[in-house]
Formats: C-alpha cells, sequence, structure tokens
C-alpha cells in the first residue's frame, strides 16, 4: 500500500532558501503533514514546521501547498494525481524565520488593536440572556482557529508589506463583525473604526480569504460585506450624515 | 554569552485554560505575570476539549446543585479523588462559567436564553455548557481575549500594553530554579533561535496539561509531553498517582494517520450508539454493579431516557469512560471488532443530517475530511485512545501549591487528585478554571508575603550547561527513534490493560532507554530545530513513563483509568491508598501515603449502601473524618 512520493520542501531562513527534492514513504489516507513528519524523523532532523492538534482544530500547520495557503493536517496527499510533485512553502504573507515556519505576529499585534468586548457595567454572572438565533451570527465567526491563512491569501497584504500597518486583514474583519453582532457589546462605532482605523476600505471583496478557511466562515458575505454596507449608508445617506453632525449621534 | 532576563512577581507556564486563568487572577491581584507558551498564543490543547464544560448551573434540569455534581465526580473517580478538591470544584464551577459570559464567551442557549447543558457520561444531569462541539476553543479564546483586554487597559493605564502582563509564545522552559529550598524562577530557551532566557520569579504556576505523546495513539498534540509533571519532580515536588491514565473510549482508529485523534463524548450524549461487527448494541453487557441501579439495562428503556429522562435509566454508552473503553478493547479482543480494530459509533439513525451537523460540526467536518465518511448517514469507527492524566502535581487543595516546594503551584491536568481514578468527560474545562484561579490567587498571596528570591550565578551555569549539551555530543542516539520506542513500550506494555510482569519489563526499558537518551546528540543548529526540542521533551517523558509504570506496578487491583489482568476488580483497602512519586536524581520512587477521608457532612451526601461498595467496614463505622 505505501508508495514513494516526491516532496519538494522549501527550506532556508530570512536570509535564503532553496527547494529541496526528497522521496518519501506514503501510506493510505496519510495528509501532507504526516509526510513532513516523516522526512522530519527519517532525513531531516531539524526541518522546522508548525504543528499541534493535527485535527484542524488548532490553525498552527499552515503553510502553501502547491502555491495554496493550506493546512498541511487536512490536506491528504491522495487529492493530488499520483505521481505528482507536491510543493510545500512557507506562508508568503509573512517573513520566513526557518523552513515552513513564518513570523506571524503581525496578526498577535493587530489582535492588541482590536477594541476589547465591552459588556454593560451591571452585567452580573449568570443574568445574562440571550437567544440561540442572537448569538449564532457571531458564533460563526468565533468557530476562527486563527490559522491566518485569510490574511495569508489577501491581496492586500499578500506582496504590499506597505499596507500592513493600516490593514488588520480578515481575521479580524470578523472579530469586529462578532463584536459588532455580540448582543451584549455596548461599545459603539465598531464599523466606523473597522473602515477609519483597520482599513475595512481596502478590502476589495475578492472572497479569496473565504476560499481557504479551513472553518468555512463565510467570511466576506457575512461580516465584511454586511460591514461595508452600514458604513457607506451612514456615510453618504444626507439625513444621517447630517444628524450625525447636529445631534452627535454615534452607531455605526 | 550574555542572557536574556526578565524579572516578573508571577510566572505561568503553560497558556492553556489553567494558565491563562491563573494569569487573569494574578494580574488582578496587581501582580506583574509573565505567560510562557511553548506553541502560538491560543494554540493550547485546551482548544481540542469539545463536549463542554461541566457546572451544575441548573439550567436545563433544576434539580442539579453542586452536591449531585461533587456525588457524580467521586462516583467516576472511583472515591479516589482528594474530596476537598471535588467540593470546591463542584461548588465553584458555576461561578466560572458565568464569569466567562460577562468576558464575551458565547454559549448555546436554552429556550429562556440561558447557558445550554448536555448530557454527558456519569453525569446524573445536564451539565455540560458548550458552544457545539468546539466548547474548548471558545474557553481559550475568551481567556485570550481577556488577556488582550487587561493588556489594554494597561496601555491606557500606563502607556505599555505589556508592562504587566507578557506573552512569550515558543519558549521552553527547560528547569524551574530554586534558591535556598524556594522557586527563584525558570530557565528556558526561545525555540525560534535557540537563545536562551532567564525568568526571575518567585513564584511559578505550572499548567503545562498532560502526558499523551508518551504513548503511541493518543488525543494529545506534541505539546503534551508532561514537561510540568517533569519540572515539578526535578524541582523536589510529588507526583500522585501517576498510574491512572485515561483512555478515551472513542479515538478514530482509521485511516491510520489520524489514529487517536479524539470523537467527542457528545455523540453519545446526542445519542449515538456502541455497536460490535454482529450489530450487538454491547454495552448493555458491561453495566458494573456499583452502576446497575443508574443505567438502562434494556435498549428500550434506553431509548426512551432521550425523551423522558425523569422515568428511565441512562443509556450504557453514557457509563463514565472507563468502562466504555474497557468494554470496547473487551470486543475488539473478542474479536467482535471491525477490520480496523474498532467498533461502531453511530448517531445517523437518531439525528437527522441537519441536527448533526449543527450540534456536532466539527466532528462531521473532521470524520468527512479526514476518513471520507459522512457521519449523517453512515457510523464512525472509534476505539480507544490515550486521553488524559488523572495522576499529576501533589497539591493543596485550596492553594493549588505543590506540596514541599514553597513558590511552585500547579494547575489543571498537571495537578493531580481533583479527578481521582478517572476523569468525568466536562469536569476538565471547569478544573482549569476553578483551580486556574486558585493557583492565580495563591501565588500572588505567596509574592505579597514572601517577596524576591534573586537567582544565583550557578544556578545559571547549570540550567545553561543542560541546554548545550546535545549539540556538543556526536553521532549520539537520535530522539526521533528514542521516543517511537518509548511509545511503542508504553502502548504495549503500560496501556490500558496491564500486568504486573508486563510492567516489571517496561520499568527495565524505559530505564535503558533514558541511560541512551543521555547521549543524545542533534544536528543542524539552534534555530528552530524539531529535533533539538524533542531532545528536552524525550526527557520529560521519560520521567513521566517511569513514574507510570512504578506506580502501576504497585497498585494491585483495578480501579478507574488502571486495569490490572493479574488483579481484576477493585479491591477496598487500595482505595485508601495514594501513590507518591518522587526523584531523588537518578531514579523515581514511587511510596503508598493515606487518602484524606471524607469528612462528615460530604460523606453524609452519599447513601451508606453505595459508599460500602467502596469502603471497608471500619471507614463506614467512622462514617467520616470528623
Amino acid at each position: 500500500m505505501a508508495r514513494k512520493l516526491n516532496l519538494r520542501i522549501w527550506r532556508g531562513d530570512s536570509d535564503s532558501g532553496e527547494l529541496k527534492d526528497v522521496q518519501v514513504e506514503v501510506n493510505e489516507g496519510e495528509v501532507v503533514l504526516d509526510v513532513i513528519h516523516r522526512v522530519q524523523a527519517t532525513q531531516m532532523g531539524d526541518l522546522a514546521v508548525r504543528w499541534n492538534c493535527k485535527a484542524g482544530k488548532c490553525g498552527s500547520c499552515s503553510m502553501e501547498i502547491n502555491g495554496k495557503p493550506r493546512l498541511a493536517c487536512m490536506t491528504q496527499v491522495a487529492s493530488y494525481p499520483e505521481g505528482e510533485t507536491i510543493t510545500v512553502t512557507p506562508l508568503r504573507a509573512f517573513p520566513v524565520i526557518k523552513d515552513l515556519v513564518t513570523d506571524v505576529s503581525f496578526n498577535y499585534k493587530k489582535a492588541m488593536e482590536i477594541p476589547a468586548y465591552a459588556p454593560p457595567a451591571d452585567l452580573a454572572p449568570g443574568d445574562a440572556r440571550m437567544q440561540q438565533v442572537d448569538v449564532e451570527r457571531s458564533q460563526e465567526f468565533r468557530k476562527c482557529i486563527e490559522c491566518f491563512l485569510c490574511q495569508d491569501v489577501c491581496h492586500v497584504v499578500r506582496d504590499h508589506e506597505e499596507n500592513k500597518k493600516s490593514f488588520a486583514g480578515p481575521r479580524f474583519f470578523i472579530r469586529i463583525a462578532e463584536l459588532d453582532m455580540h448582543p451584549l457589546d455596548i461599545l459603539k462605532n465598531r464599523k466606523k473604526t473597522a473602515q477609519e482605523e483597520h482599513g475595512l476600505g481596502m478590502c476589495n471583496i475578492t472572497k479569496c480569504c473565504t476560499e481557504v478557511c479551513p472553518e468555512h466562515i463565510r467570511i466576506t458575505d457575512n461580516a465584511i460585506i454586511p460591514m461595508k454596507e452600514r458604513v457607506v449608508d451612514i456615510k453618504y445617506d444626507p439625513a444621517r450624515w447630517l444628524g450625525s453632525k447636529i445631534r452627535k449621534r454615534e452607531g455605526l | 554569552m550574555t542572557i536574556e532576563r526578565h524579572n516578573y512577581d508571577v510566572l505561568i507556564i503553560g497558556a492553556g485554560g489553567a494558565g491563562l486563568r491563573a494569569a487573569v487572577e494574578a494580574r488582578e491581584a496587581g501582580l506583574r505575570v509573565a505567560i510562557i507558551c511553548k506553541s502560538l498564543f491560543g494554540k493550547a490543547h485546551t482548544v481540542m476539549a469539545e463536549g463542554g464544560a461541566a457546572a451544575s448551573m441548573g439550567n436545563v434540569n433544576d434539580n442539579d446543585n453542586w452536591m449531585v455534581h461533587f456525588r457524580d465526580t467521586m462516583r467516576g473517580g472511583k472515591f479516589l479523588n482528594h474530596y476537598r478538591m471535588a467540593e470546591l470544584h463542584a461548588k465553584e464551577a458555576p461561578d466560572r462559567i458565568w464569569e466567562l459570559e460577562v468576558w464575551g464567551a458565547l454559549f448555546d442557549r436554552t429556550k429562556e436564553g440561558k447557558i445550554s447543558q448536555r448530557n454527558f457520561g456519569g453525569h446524573e444531569y445536564p451539565r455540560l455548557a458548550h458552544v457545539g462541539d468546539r466548547t474548548g476553543l471558545e474557553l481559550i479564546r475568551t481567556m485570550q481575549q481577556r488577556i488582550v483586554a487587561l493588556q489594554q487597559q494597561d496601555g491606557r493605564d500606563f502607556g505599555d500594553m505589556e508592562c504587566n502582563i507578557k506573552v512569550f509564545a515558543e519558549l521552553t522552559i527547560t528547569d524551574i530554579l530554586k534558591e535556598n529550598g524556594k522557586v527563584s524562577g525558570a530557565y528556558g530557551y526561545w525555540r525560534e533561535t535557540g537563545a536562551e532566557v532567564l525568568f526571575e520569579a518567585p513564584a511559578v504556576v505550572i499548567a503545562t496539561g498532560g502526558v499523551g505523546k508518551t504513548f503511541k495513539i493518543t488525543s494529545n498534540s506534541w505539546e503534551g509531553t508532561g514537561d510540568g509533571h517533569a519540572l515539578a519532580l526535578k524541582a523536589g515536588a510529588n507526583l500522585v498517582d501517576m498510574e491512572f491514565l485515561q483512555f478515551h473510549p472513542t479515538g478514530m482508529v482509521w485511516p491510520p494517520s489520524v489514529r487517536g485523534i479524539l470523537v467527542t463524548e457528545s455523540v453519545r450524549g446526542e445519542g449515538g450508539v456502541l455497536t460490535n461487527i454482529n450489530g450487538e448494541r454491547f454495552m448493555f453487557k458491561y453495566i458494573p454493579e456499583v452502576f446497575k441501579k443508574m443505567y438502562a439495562d434494556n435498549e428500550e428503556e434506553a431509548d426512551r431516557w432521550y425523551e423522558d429522562q425523569d422515568n428511565n435509566r441512562r443509556p450504557p454508552e453514557l457509563l463514565p469512560r472507563d468502562e466504555v473503553a474497557r468494554a470496547i478493547n473487551t470486543e475488539v479482543k473478542a474479536g467482535r471488532g471491525t477490520e480496523h480494530g474498532g467498533v461502531f459509533l453511530d448517531v445517523s439513525k437518531r439525528l437527522s443530517a441537519e441536527v448533526i451537523k449543527k450540534r456536532l460540526p466539527s466532528m462531521w467536518h473532521q470524520f468527512y475530511e479526514l476518513a471520507g465518511v459522512d457521519i449523517t448517514k453512515e457510523p464512525m469507527e472509534v476505539g480507544p485512545t490515550c486521553h488524559y492524566v488523572m495522576g499529576g502535581v501533589e497539591v493543596e487543595p485550596d492553594t493549588a501549591a505543590a506540596v514541599g516546594v514553597p513558590g511552585l503551584f500547579a494547575a489543571g491536568e498537571v495537578a493531580g487528585g481533583m479527578h481521582g481514578s478517572n476523569r468525568l468527560g466536562g469536569n476538565s474545562l471547569t478544573d482549569l478554571l476553578v483551580f486556574g484561579r486558585r493557583a492565580g490567587a495563591a501565588a500572588a498571596q505567596y509574592v505579597k508575603n514572601s517577596g524576591k528570591n534573586p537567582v544565583s550565578e550557578a544556578a545559571i551555569t547549570a540550567a545553561a550547561a543542560k541546554i548545550q549539551a546535545p549539540f556538543d555530543r556526536e553521532g549520539g542516539e537520535n530522539s526521533y527513534s528514542l521516543h517511537a520506542e518509548l511509545q511503542e513500550i508504553t502502548h504495549n506494555l503500560v496501556g490500558i490493560i496491564r500486568t504486573g510482569a508486563e510492567l516489571q519489563s517496561a520499568i527495565e526499558k524505559i530505564a535503558d532507554i533514558r541511560k541512551r537518551s543521555a547521549n543524545v546528540s542533534v544536528s543542524g543548529g539552534r534555530k528552530f530545530n524539531p529535533g533539538f526540542h524533542l531532545a528536552f521533551d524525550l526527557d520529560n517523558m521519560l520521567l513521566v513513563a517511569e513514574s507510570t509504570a512504578k506506580s502501576a506496578i504497585a497498585r494491585e487491583e483495578s480501579r478507574g483509568g488502571h486495569t490490572r489482568d493479574d488483579f481484576p476488580g477493585m479491591n477496598n483497602k487500595w482505595r485508601q491508598v495514594n501513590h507518591i512519586s518522587s526523584f531523588d536524581g537518578t531514579k523515581v520512587n514511587v511510596r503508598e501515603q493515606v487518602l484524606p477521608m471524607l469528612p462528615k457532612e460530604l460523606f453524609d451526601l452519599f447513601d451508606v449502601h453505595e459508599l460500602e461498595k467502596y469502603m471497608t467496614p471500619e471507614e463506614i463505622a467512622k462514617g467520616g473524618s470528623n
């Protein structure tokens, strides 16, 4: 049952690197992470790769497989034609540390910039009452496993380092949407700050993020587009614009 | 070489549920806290917890309360639990869940809008707060975001978000340092660069989770290498009852690459049925005497229970995990398993495809993508997988302080005592929160009382030498192959069913690997080098395996997560005994210690006839310790 697979692995660090070809055994049902582990145990003891749960739940083993951002633990070797070489490379949008491991600290910095959940001051433990239908909208976004594949694929930052400063990326647009739709959150202007401070306007809804999301979160349709629509509504509705100027109304 | 130095009040090793909860508590007590993660922030094994968090909020059945939860926990642990930990856990769990909600967690709801609670093995009432089957992710994300919220507050107050609480991601701790018999800090290295780091801190909380990677088939990620267990042992702390390992009854068995990955108990809680290759619903044959009153002995009653829980007994699929795991093991050994060595678990006959995808979304996803099985139409193939270690650092129940080492605390899976010989599903997530909080509070109090305890140069030199050693050796053993050998030994000789002779042979073989591991050499440099990382993990796993095998050979009975083929059945005398492991610098020593007896007020929560099944007549006659 075992067969040989031609695997091409990017090896190197921030200074330089190259693709290395190896032949490795592959068994029925194995995923790309399995064969990478086999290479590590038998041929390249110091091959760097991040992984944790190996069950698609932690979002650690993000890499690019034949150029597509994917979780290595959820990518079956058998999904590629037999005989085809599989090429694994590190995430392109982030700086390489070593081999398949990149510096994803960009994402943790952005996470610290998103205003935290703000419950009413008098919310006592155990008192919250919410309907299932109302929590489900935010629950969809809370499924996010922070694999950062959406961040990696997003063309706003993929080849544009200069945009990173002003663009939080799809992962954090769904975080803002999640808080905005949270039945108990009382912080106002989340959509407005998404637009003005976190770069929501730079997204031109090509839906690449939705396509790569291993949790099948409808990032574009359910988070980004509704927020953009509300921002536009309020910004360009003359009556509301005037209202906001006269009475300093908030509520975006 | 100049080393990177940090100074904190409290150092938390481990960024899962327990570590993060401890960090929040210590920070809120006004102290400066460092959190060490072995991987990236938010990737801890807590994310793998699927089913839920057990807390007797009584939202679904208002007969529930802490006393019922306490009784269930003690029964599940076969009365080997430290009663005080089980009591604190049962009493405080609801507050810990409600607190998460105040921090932004979004649990599934009841019709009245309260937190919904689901059924689980060993719990008398629906008790598990949950979010579909990704409850652990919700918990870790909520804690992670709570920490960011505290950092943002510090940013506003002090102009530096990381001034009071800082996360050190991808950093491994190799030593806990002590001066004058008390904790003074910890030493380790950045996984990314291999550069060494010193943390000076008078209090250290160990919250490193489990030991599953010691075994071949496990639901644990690579991080479950018993680091905290080994760090504590080497620092002079004790481990209690390391023979008790939970083999979760339902891990995936096919294809081989996913063998061991968890299939949540919620599948059974939601109505999943176990059958063997002959289509027989075999669990009815395996209801032990002590549980006969609570579990249905026929299919009709078991099926009715899903509709009417007040007038029917529970289906035997919902027996505690140790019982179900042994039953599956027996069926497979008797030749009634599937071709891949498992049994069938089917939820498709009871629930519609839509309901399955809603209540068990990640299970659907996992089987569809990894095994090509659509669980809305077909049964799953499942078998036991090493899931959880009940044993762990011996702690004072109220403070989570490690016995014997001032300044050291332990919470979560790495701590022992709470779950006795077998943990109930759902009790882990609330254990993390209850004792994480207690550890954080007690560590803060300790620091306020004791003050600083500077690290000596000698301690630094010794710790640094250990890290460099594998690079200085050439042509030594390969850490990957030694790890594989160890896993083979534990799987074959210290697994779900044990015998004295096999355990003896395991102890000898583990000692042999330990000797060879002193000669591990590493290829490549220090920069993100997994072979180098594994060399340290291996050392930890070897100590854990030695402690487990030596505790297991000493316990001549079968109870919970410890089954001896040569000593079948529980023995009430052994219920009074804890096994305490300590480390003398070369080997693990195991001794017996008397388990504290329940005080009268807790003793009286049980029907005395039930206690007679677990306790000796002398204990019953005393009626409690006070």
